[in-house]
This record gives C-alpha cells, structure tokens and sequence, in this order.
C-alpha cells in the first residue's frame, strides 16, 4: 500500500484451510483481543475507539481524552454545531499495532517463538530458511511465505517436509499483522514450535509493521554491499538479529566483512549478528544455537 | 515508505473518531511526525488527499510537527537529540547511538464539525 511502491491489494493466501478464508474469519482468538475489521464491508458494529499508546517511547496518558469545548465558544453546548478540537494522540498505525498485540498473545501462549525474516529480494531467505528448517530436524514449526505472487517459496518450503503458507500482498510491499492473524489462526500452531514469518523482499516497508514476532531477523548477503545497513537504516534499527549470508562468495568478491559488521553496529550497537553460509552450512551452528536458545526462553517465559 | 498505508490508518481512525463523538467533519488535522519515522512528508500529503475523498476528512487541512530524534549514546550514557539516525554523539563524537525515539507517527488532535 505505498505511494512510491505503489501497492494496494487484499492479499490473497494460499496453502490455507479452504474454508472461508480469509473473510469469513471467526475470531479464534476470543478474548485475546484479536479482533479483525474488514476494510470492505461495515459490520456495523460499535467500535470501541482505539486509543494505543507506543509505551515504549514513555508516552504516558490517561486512558481516552478527548477535550470538550475548546472550541471558538469556548463551552460545548449539546446539541450546538461549533468547531472543536478532539486530542487523539493515536499512533497512525495503532490498528496494526493492536492486530500484532493480539497475534503476540497468542503466540505467547503457545510459547512459539515467531521470527520475521527481512531482507533485500534474493539476499538468500529462502535457502537459509530450507537449510534451517533442514537442520532443526523433528522440531515442530511452521512458516509464513509472504510475496506479491507465486506460491513458489511455499512450494520449496513444503519440500522440506514442513507446514507453510503463502500470502500474495498483490501489489503490497509489506505483511501486516492483519494478514499473519489469518495465517496464524489457519497454521494451528503446535506448543513450543517455531514460527517462521518471510516477509516480503523489501528493506523499506516491513520495518515500520509489526507482526506481533518475538524479533526481526535481518538478512543481508556478502554480494550486496557494505554500505546497506547505512542505505537502509529503518530496518537494521528494528532488527534484533542480521545474518550476514553468502558467506562462500565472500572470497570471490571484494567483500569487507569487518566492514559489514561494523557498518550493522554502528546503525544498531545491539545486534546480534551471524556470520555464515546457508548454501555450504558454515556458520550455521551459531544460528541454530540462537535459535534453541530463544524457544527455551519461550518455555521459561511462561 | 508506505504513505499511503499511513492515510489509509488515519481515514480508520477519523471514521472511527466520528462514528464515536458524533462529527461530520474534520476541518483540520495535526499529526506529529519523528524524524526517524521515514515518513515522505510529500508523499503523504498526496495520499491523504486522496484516501481521505469520501471521509469526514475529505478537504481537511493537513498540519505535520516535527518531533526529535533521540538517541542513547553507547559511550557516554547520555540521551541526546539527532538529526539523522547516524549523527555521531554531540557530546562526546561517539558514533554508537541507538534510537530511543523519533518514530513517532501519530495523530495529535483534529479539529471538527
């Protein structure tokens, strides 16, 4: 849905149960606030108003204000038209952050650890999630293929033997949380499994969107460049994790791969970043370890 | 970034904000913008022209206020305000900063009908 990238669409999913998806979504999430609008048909029921605060930049309010009479009159008179001025302080994409809380309890719940997997178009995603997927072995998980066409990642994903589902955005250059919470309420996640969400091929756009994932996974291959993480500044910041992929073609290119690193730390000291190879397995290791690492914090969470 | 996206949010929760407080209108509208929240002021300028056709805010005035960006400084501790995400520290030139705000993206307050 960009102007400059110019997307759109309703998102169409594949590899989903074929019941009524996605619009004739019940809310499974009962209770656990998980609750969709649709943006082509008014149910018409009473909307709560929305009033969700980013607490983590300390912006601290009273629940709703919304200030009477500060109109040109300076009262307000019931009944009476009069210019006045309503304080919303809502954050422009409070609903998708709402949507991505909902989608966080529930992967909570069932102790899932849900990784958003970002990155350039070809910077290697899909390979390291097969090798990945590969090397975990019997371990429970699941994955979310998100592109604007083609079922292809989800075909290569199901290759591996594991469980996925392709979102086609259309001309969408992001996933939204909407969109996961259909995906998720269809995967029937197994406790203590892993999610893998791919998201788009875009530095740009999935940085702003939150999907209710545990943390963003950054992937950037030794071919692209050391100066990216400073091009792309938005999403290195959100990112918790870069992985820097392709490793095997360092030695055939130019590739500073202190360069990398410091460029990622100097965009975001708190990375954590891997070093490693999905095509040869080099470095693959460390990865995995994070990644067992991170579900049994799931499990002590609780 | 996503401009259109973020018009899209806002058309939500004006309608949303009407259907609750009972107004036709929204004559004007602040949204305060971070200066690392990657928001195209032009860009969304032209977005909200035309997301908003059809809503109580077609034809409202469309105020953007900037707000800082700041960030922690990794070397000596102290939250200090930025310009751009990879300023160095003003204070002690260390180039280790994390963002502790400035993506803010969110509608002060409108005015209405």
């Amino acid at each position: 849905m960009c102007t400059v990238c110019g997307c759109a669409d309703t998102p169409r999913f594949e590899g989903a149960v074929k019941e009524k998806l996605p619009f004739g979504h019940v809310d499974a999430g009962k209770g656990q606030g998980h609750s969709h609008d649709h943006p082509h048909h008014d149910h018409g029921h009473p909307h709560g108003h929305d009033h969700h605060h980013d607490h983590a930049q300390g912006h601290h309010h009273g629940p709703d204000h919304h200030h009477y009479g500060t109109g040109a009159a300076g009262v307000s008179v019931p009944g009476l038209t009069q210019a006045r001025l309503i304080e919303v302080e809502t954050s422009i994409l409070s609903k998708n952050d709402a949507l991505a809380q909902g989608n966080r309890r529930v992967l909570k719940a069932l102790q899932v650890l849900a990784l958003n997997l970002v990155s350039s178009p070809g910077s290697g995603k899909t390979t390291l999630l097969c090798e990945t997927i590969k090397a975990l072995g019997d371990a429970p998980l699941a994955v979310i293929e998100g592109d604007q066409q083609t079922s292809a990642d989800a075909d290569r994903i199901r290759q591996t033997g594991a469980r996925a589902i392709q979102i086609n955005t259309g001309k969408g250059c992001h996933l939204d949380a909407h969109m996961v919470g259909h995906a998720i309420d269809n995967l029937a996640l197994a406790p203590q499994s892993y999610l893998f969400i791919e998201n788009v091929g875009n530095l740009v756009c999935p940085a702003a969107f939150d999907l209710g994932e545990d943390a963003k996974v950054a992937i950037l291959s030794v071919t692209e460049g050391e100066d990216k993480p400073l091009k792309y500044p938005d999403m290195f910041t959100a990112a918790q994790v870069a992985i820097l992929n392709k490793l095997d073609l360092a030695p055939h290119t130019d590739a500073d791969l202190a360069a990398y690193e410091a460029n990622l730390l100097r965009v975001n000291p708190g990375l954590t970043i891997f070093r490693l190879s999905a095509r040869t397995g080099e470095g693959m290791a460390a990865w995995l370890d994070w990644l067992r690492g991170r579900l049994a914090d799931k499990r002590v969470q609780r | 970034m996503h401009e259109m996206s973020l018009a899209e949010g806002i058309r939500q929760i004006v309608i949303d904000q009407a259907r609750a407080y009972g107004f036709a209108r929204v004559k004007s509208l602040r949204l305060e913008i971070g200066r690392f929240a990657g928001v195209e002021k032009p860009a969304l300028e032209f977005a909200f022209d035309v997301v908003m056709r059809g809503s109580p805010a077609e034809g409202a005035a469309l105020e953007m206020l900037d707000l800082p960006g700041r960030a922690r400084c990794f070397d000596c501790m102290k939250l200090v305000e930025i310009d751009d995400r990879l300023d160095p520290c003003p204070l002690c030139g260390s180039g280790k900063l994390l963002p502790e705000g400035g993506d803010e993206m969110r509608i002060k307050d409108m005015e209405v009908i």
